[in-house]
């Protein structure tokens, strides 16, 4: 896994999906990206180990992009640009 | 001279197509997750409930759905067949399954169903099902579209992707 740092984005909105199961980090991320602006950026902590698959892949059908996963040990964070779909 | 159809620029939005036919709460789980998931990465998404399927959308049933305890060797209480058919391990069983998705902190049915439907999932009743078991649109959760197979199958055909559960 590609890790990036990512200290010049600006971040629209954070959510912490720790703790949670697939498919609620999709679906709640989800739901804040449909809410946000093409171009605002989503921070979203999860915890689930599925999500470092789930999310890019989430992203790629959305058309979303990750902007960089920061593996910080058993939590994962993902920044995700909201794309103009 | 016929007129040409409009170019559209406007990607077609891929589908998920799930067939639900089981009405036990462990299979209930499956085409809500798969479907809230769909609508989650922007697909159109709908389920097909029918048979015991449509007990999911049973206003009356659908916060009542068991996890069987006979003939379920992958159940959460381990029995012999014979012992899963004694009174009261079918609700043990179901009491079981609950408790493990409450302590993962999963959504109860309902919830899924709300999640569902709030993003956009069609669900569709089975009328031939309705027809069979007594069931009247009363009887159903707000929302639902009936439809016989003719319907569902032309939803599908459009689907990217098609599922049974």
């Amino acid at each position: 896994m590609t890790q990036t740092t990512s200290t010049q984005v600006q971040v629209t909105e954070t959510l912490d999906c720790s703790g949670l199961l697939c498919p609620l980090p999709v679906y709640k991320a989800g739901v804040v990206l449909n809410r946000l602006a093409s171009g605002e950026v989503l921070e979203l902590i999860a915890t689930d180990p599925g999500s470092l698959e789930d999310v890019p892949a989430m992203a790629r059908q959305r058309g979303d992009t990750v902007l960089s996963v920061i593996d910080e040990g058993t939590a994962h964070r993902f920044l995700i640009r909201k794309g103009t779909a | 001279m016929t007129a040409q159809p409009i170019e559209q620029s406007v990607p077609k939005r891929r589908r998920l197509a799930v067939v639900a036919s089981k009405g036990t709460l462990d299979q209930a789980y499956p085409p809500l997750i798969l479907a809230s998931t769909a609508a989650s990465l922007g697909w159109e998404a709908g389920i097909y409930f029918t048979f015991y399927g449509l007990d999911i959308l049973h206003r009356k049933r659908y916060q009542k759905l068991k996890v069987a305890s006979l003939a379920n060797p992958s159940g959460p209480v381990q029995l012999p067949n014979l012992l899963g058919a004694i009174p009261g391990a079918t609700a043990a069983a179901t009491k079981v399954m609950r408790k493990w998705m409450k302590d993962a902190r999963m959504p109860d049915v309902d919830e899924f169903i709300d999640m569902a439907q709030g993003m956009g999932v069609r669900f569709f009743a089975c009328s031939t099902t309705m027809g069979v078991m007594g069931v009247d649109e009363s009887d159903l959760i707000p929302g639902c579209d009936i439809a016989g197979a003719a319907a569902f199958l032309d939803y599908a055909a459009d689907a990217d992707v098609q599922l049974f559960v």
